[in-house]
C-alpha cells in the first residue's frame, strides 16, 4: 500500500473562516515547529521574518497526539459523549480524563461521575470492510443511554487511514437523533504538533455547537482554559466581569451562547488560539489579544486591554495600583528567599512563557527553557499577543529549546545546565529530571499563578518544595536513568537534524 | 467482543508495550503514532493504580511517532533511523520493535527492518501488535513468544526450574506484588521459579534460560497459554495450566498440592510448608473472624466480581468458600477466546458443591449496569474496576477496585495471591467498606 495511501480525512479551511468541517494542522496553519535549539531572542527574529523551520529529530521517543488533546477538551462538557472511533488501545486515556472529571466535579461540588465516553473499538476485520455502521451503531446506542446533548466523534490513525467517510454518515444521524453530532478530526499521525488537537476539538464546538447571539452578555467573558481553579475571579470581579470558564465542566447550552459573552480570553494564547480567533471572526466577540495574566508586567498589560475591550478603563488603574501594593510585603520576603536560584522551564510554549515570569518576578533566575512546540504566529495574526516576545526583551541570551518531549534530550541538557529547580508542565517529564537529583515540580494548577496574588501562592509552593528534595535526592542515589553514558555526554541536540 | 465499548478495561494488543517495560533492562520501541505509547502508558500504568514509567517505560518509551510522511510513503527509512539511535542512547539488554495501527496499514515491512540488525548480532526482536489485533492480554502474549521465537535457543535443563506464565505486567495492577507471591510459594516447595518480570526477576538472563525449564506453569484462565505451547512444541517443555489466582487459604493449599504432585515435589516438603502457611493465615482467620461475626448483620452478603477471568474465580471461591459471602451475577471482562469459555462458565456454576453463580462475558459496562439494575437480591460487594464506583452507588452496594483501570488507589507491590494476599484482600475490601459507613 505504501505510496498511494489517500488520506480522505484531511478537509481544507475554507477561506475566509477558521470553521468547517475539518482544521487544517499547525504546521501548515501557523508555520509550527517542534525542533529549535538557540536564544529566545533570536527564535522571535525568525518568527518575525518568517523563516522559521521545522527541525526534526532522527531519534525519537513518546510524544502525544492531536487524539489525547481534543478528547481532553471534549470528554469534560458535562452533558456531551464522546465516542472515539478507533481501536481499544486509544482510550488509554480515557481513566485519566475520568479522573481529572471526578476529581474536577468534586472541586466544582457537581455531582461525582465518570465521564461519558465510548471507543468502537476497530479490529482487524474492521480496518478491512470499514466500519461506518458501527459506528452509527455507537452513535445510536450513546443517545440511548445517555440521552447527551451533543456527540462528537473522535477520528484516529487507523479510521484515518482506512479512509472513513465519516461526514455524511454523522449528517444522517443528526438528522435521526436531532442533536448536533460533530466528527473531529485529531488523527494522531496527521500533526506532530498535538496542540492541533485542541483546535479539532474547538473547531468541532464552533462548527456545530456555537451559536450566534440573540442578546449580549458584555459582562461575561469567556476564559478559554483547561481544568485549574477559579483564580480568575480575583481579576475579574473587582471590574464588575465575570469568568466564563470553557470548555471543561461546561454544559452544551453555555458553549451554544459563548457569542453572547463581552469577550473572549485565555489561560494560554496557544490552547485557545483557534476558538479565541474563531469566536471574533464569526461570532463577534472580541479576542483579548495580549498575553495571559502572569507576573506583574504581564498581568498589567492583561488588566488593562480587557479593561479597553470591556469599557473598565476608569477603575482598572487603582485595581492595578491596591493589588500590586497588596502582595508586595510577601513578594520582598519571597525574593531574599529564592535569591540565587535558578530554574529551568519545561512546558507548551505560551503557558511556559507565563510560568517564566512569575518566577522571573519572585526573583528566580533562568537557566533555560523548552517548550514542547512553537507557534510562529497564533490564529488572530497579532503579534502583540505573542507571549515570547516580552520574555525575549528580558532574557534573550538564555538558552531555549523547542522539543516534543524528548525526556534523553532534556536530562542530557539539564545535566550540563545543572538548575536548582525544574518546572514541568507534563506529568510524564518530572521523573527524568526528578532522577537527576534536582528538585521538580509539577506544574498541575496551570491557574495558581495566575495574576498578582498568584505570585505569592506560586512562591509558597516552590519554597515548600525547595526545602524538602528528599524523593529526588533519593531517585538519584538509587535509581538509574535509562541512558547510555556514552549519550549523557554528547551535545544534547545531536538527533536534531538540519533544517528540512 | 468486536462491538462498541464503554469506558474499556482493556487495552490494544499494542499494549504488549508494558510487557516489554516490565523486564528488567528491556527497551521498547514502538513502529507506531505520537500518542500511542503514551496513551497505553496512561490506560495501563499510571491511571492504573499510578503505577509509574520505572526505567524504561512511561516517557522513556522509544517511538517513530509516525506522522504524514510515513502514512504516505512508509516508514521503514524512519524506523531504521530511531532502531539506530536507540542502540546508542538506551542502556538495555533486550530491544523490542511493536508495531502499530499506522506501520501496518500502510504496510511496513518492520520483520524485515529489525531482521537486519539482528543479523548484526543485537539482541533485538520484532512483534506485530497492531492495535486492531487484538487487546493487550493478546498483545502480552504476541510480545512473549516473539521473544520466544526469535532470541532463545535450546540448552541443559535445569531441574526444579519453573517458569511463571500469570498476571499481565501493569493491566494486572498487583502484577509485581502477585508476581513475587508465586515465587515465594513455589520456592516453599523447593521449585526454582522464573517470573521474568518485575524486580529482580532477572532480565535477559533469565529468559535466555527459559528453555531450559523443567516445566511452564500457566496460572490463567488462558493468557499464557498460546506461550505455553509454543513452549512445548519449540523445547518440549511439559506445562502445567492452573486457571484460577490461588488466593487465600483453601485455594493456596490445593494449589500448592497440585504444583507438587505435577513437579514430582516430596509430599513431605509439601505438607510441611503448606502447614507453617496455613497456621498463620488461620491465626489472623480467627482473629478477624471477630470482625465478620459481629458485623456481618449490617455487611453486605452478597458479591460481584467484574474482572478478567482467573482473578473473578480465584476471588469468589475466597468470598465463598472461606468468608461465607453469596456470590451475585460474575462478569468476565478479559474476552476469552471460544476454546476456554465452557472451561470459565463451569469454574463458576462450581465455586463450591452447593453455591454456583452466572457468569456473562463482557467488556461493555452497559451489560453490568443492565443486569445489576435488574437484581432485586440485596445490595453487593463490587470488586470491579474504577469504572464501577457510579453504578455500585446507584444501587447501594459497595466497592473495591481490583482491575484496570483503577485511579482510586495507589499501588506498590501490594499482593492478592497466596495465603497473605487473601488476607490483604479481605484487609483492603473491608477497610474500604469501614471508611464509607463511618
Amino acid at each position: 500500500m505504501n505510496g498511494n495511501v489517500q488520506l480522505k480525512s484531511q478537509v481544507d479551511v475554507k477561506p475566509g473562516s477558521l470553521r468547517g468541517p475539518g482544521v487544517a494542522i499547525r504546521e501548515r496553519r501557523l508555520g509550527s515547529i517542534t525542533g529549535y535549539q538557540g536564544t529566545a531572542e533570536e527564535l522571535v527574529r525568525i518568527s518575525l521574518n518568517g523563516a522559521v523551520r521545522e527541525r526534526e529529530r532522527s531519534f525519537t521517543q513518546v510524544g502525544t497526539c492531536s487524539s489525547f488533546c481534543a478528547t481532553l477538551q471534549l470528554s469534560l462538557i458535562q452533558d456531551a459523549v464522546v465516542i472515539n472511533h478507533a481501536p481499544a488501545g486509544c482510550a488509554g486515556d480515557f481513566p485519566l480524563f475520568n479522573l481529572y472529571n471526578r476529581y474536577g466535579q468534586v472541586k466544582r461540588r457537581l455531582e461525582v461521575s465518570n465521564a461519558r465516553l465510548i471507543t468502537t473499538n476497530l479490529n482487524e476485520r474492521d480496518t478491512i470492510f470499514g466500519a461506518v455502521q458501527k459506528m452509527l451503531t455507537a452513535i445510536r446506542e450513546a443517545h440511548r443511554r445517555f440521552h447527551p446533548r451533543a456527540i462528537f466523534v473522535t477520528a484516529s490513525c487507523a479510521s484515518g487511514i482506512i479512509g472513513e467517510d465519516l461526514e455524511s454518515a454523522l449528517e444522517q444521524a443528526e438528522k435521526e437523533l436531532g442533536i448536533p453530532i460533530a466528527s473531529v478530526n485529531c488523527e494522531g499521525f496527521r500533526s506532530q504538533v498535538w496542540a492541533t488537537g485542541w483546535d479539532a476539538a474547538y473547531n468541532a464546538i464552533l462548527h456545530k455547537i456555537v451559536k450566534p447571539a440573540t442578546v449580549k452578555r458584555p459582562e461575561l467573558i469567556n476564559i478559554i482554559t483547561f481544568i485549574g481553579d477559579d483564580y480568575f475571579s480575583e481579576l475579574l470581579r473587582p471590574l464588575g466581569l465575570i469568568p466564563n470558564l470553557v470548555v471543561p465542566f461546561t454544559k452544551i447550552e453555555q458553549l451554544e451562547r459563548l457569542s453572547e459573552s463581552g469577550a473572549t480570553a485565555q489561560m494560554c494564547s496557544t490552547l485557545g488560539t483557534f476558538l479565541g480567533a474563531g469566536l471574533e471572526q464569526d461570532f463577534g466577540v472580541p479576542e483579548i489579544k495580549s498575553p495571559p495574566p502572569y507576573g506583574l508586567e504581564g498581568t498589567d498589560t492583561w488588566l488593562r486591554e480587557l479593561a479597553r475591550v470591556t469599557n473598565k478603563d476608569e477603575i482598572v488603574e487603582a485595581f492595578i495600583a491596591a493589588e500590586r501594593q497588596a502582595i508586595q510585603p510577601e513578594l520582598d520576603e519571597l525574593r531574599q528567599r529564592f535569591a540565587g536560584v535558578k530554574a529551568f522551564v519545561a512546558a507548551g510554549p505560551a503557558h511556559g512563557h507565563s510560568l517564566m515570569s512569575v518566577l522571573q518576578d519572585l526573583g528566580i533566575g533562568l537557566s533555560g527553557g523548552c517548550m514542547f512546540h512553537h507557534d510562529p504566529k497564533l490564529d488572530h495574526g497579532d503579534p502583540a499577543g505573542d507571549t515570547l516576545q516580552p520574555l525575549a526583551k528580558r532574557h534573550g541570551k538564555m538558552p531555549y529549546s523547542v522539543c516534543n518531549k524528548q525526556f534523553y534530550e532534556l536530562v542530557n541538557l539539564l545535566r550540563k545546565l545543572k538548575p536548582d529547580v525544574v518546572l514541568a508542565r507534563h506529568p510524564s517529564l518530572i521523573l527524568s529530571s526528578a532522577k537527576l537529583g534536582i528538585p521538580t515540580f509539577f506544574v498541575d494548577d496551570e491557574h495558581l499563578g495566575l495574576g498578582y496574588r498568584g505570585l505569592l501562592r506560586y512562591g509558597r509552593k516552590i519554597g515548600d518544595w525547595l526545602r524538602n528534595p528528599s524523593i529526588e535526592r533519593n531517585l538519584s542515589r538509587f535509581t538509574r536513568l535509562p541512558y547510555t553514558h556514552w549519550w549523557l555526554e554528547q551535545n544534547p541536540y545531536s538527533f536534531v537534524e538540519e533544517e528540512a | 467482543m468486536s462491538q462498541l465499548v464503554e469506558l474499556p478495561r482493556h487495552m490494544c494488543a499494542l499494549g504488549g508495550q508494558q510487557t516489554v517495560a516490565a523486564i528488567e533492562r528491556a527497551i521498547p520501541i514502538l513502529h507506531a503514532g505520537p500518542g500511542c505509547g503514551y496513551k497505553l502508558h496512561t490506560g495501563m500504568g499510571a491511571c492504573n493504580g499510578f503505577q509509574g514509567g520505572g526505567y524504561s517505560g512511561g516517557a522513556a518509551i522509544v517511538s517513530t511517532n509516525s506522522g504524514e510522511r510515513e502514512v504516505v510513503f512508509g516508514g521503514e527509512d524512519r524506523l531504521r533511523s530511531v532502531i539506530d539511535g536507540a542502540l546508542k542512547v538506551m542502556d538495555g539488554d533486550l530491544f523490542v520493535v511493536l508495531s502499530g495501527c499506522t506501520s501496518e496499514l500502510v504496510g511496513d515491512d518492520t520483520a524485515h527492518v529489525v531482521s537486519d540488525f539482528q543479523l548484526g548480532g543485537v539482541p533485538i526482536v520484532y512483534a506485530a501488535t497492531g492495535g486492531f489485533r487484538g487487546n493487550n492480554m493478546v498483545g502480552h502474549e504476541i510480545v512473549v513468544n516473539a521473544i520466544i521465537d526469535q532470541i532463545l535457543e535450546p540448552c541443559e535443563q535445569i531441574p526444579g526450574l519453573v517458569n511463571v506464565w500469570s498476571s499481565v505486567p501493569y493491566h494486572d495492577t498487583f502484577w509485581a506484588g502477585n508476581l513475587a507471591a508465586i515465587r515465594e510459594l513455589l520456592a516453599g516447595l523447593g521449585l526454582k521459579p522464573n517470573v521474568l518480570f518485575g524486580p529482580n526477576s532477572g532480565g535477559l538472563e533469565a529468559w535466555r534460560k527459559v528453555p531450559a525449564a523443567q516445566f511452564n506453569l500457566v496460572l490463567s484462565s488462558w493468557t499464557g497459554v498460546s506461550i505455553a505451547r509454543n513452549l512445548n512444541e519449540r523445547f518440549g517443555t511439559p506445562w502445567l495450566h492452573y486457571s484460577t489466582l490461588p488466593i487465600g487459604g483453601l485455594e493456596t493449599s490445593r494449589f500448592l498440592w497440585t504444583v507438587a504432585e505435577f513437579a514430582g515435589v516430596n509430599a513431605s516438603v509439601v505438607r510441611n510448608f503448606v502447614k507453617t502457611q496455613e497456621r498463620s493465615f488461620h491465626y489472623f482467620f480467627e482473629r478477624a473472624a471477630d470482625f465478620f461475626l459481629e458485623f456481618r448483620w449490617d455487611l453486605p452478603a452478597r458479591f460481584v466480581t467484574i474482572a478478567d477471568s482467573y482473578y473473578g474465580i480465584g476471588i469468589s471461591r475466597l468470598l465463598t468458600n472461606e468468608f461465607g459471602l453469596l456470590p451475585s451475577h460474575q462478569f468476565v471482562t478479559d474476552d476469552p477466546p471460544e476454546e476456554f469459555r465452557s472451561g470459565i462458565l463451569a469454574d463458576y456454576s462450581r465455586i463450591s458443591p452447593s453455591i454456583s453463580a452466572d457468569a456473562t462475558f463482557t467488556s461493555d459496562i452497559e451489560k453490568v449496569r443492565e443486569i445489576l439494575r435488574s437484581d432485586t437480591s440485596t445490595p453487593p460487594i463490587i470488586l470491579g474496576s474504577g469504572w464501577d464506583r457510579d453504578i455500585a452507588r446507584e444501587i447501594g452496594g459497595c466497592h473495591l477496585s481490583i482491575a484496570a483501570p483503577m485511579t482510586d488507589r495507589l499501588v506498590t507491590s501490594c499482593s492478592y495471591v497466596g495465603y497473605n494476599g487473601g488476607l490483604r484482600l479481605i484487609e483492603d475490601l473491608y477497610s474500604s467498606i469501614l471508611t464509607a459507613v463511618q
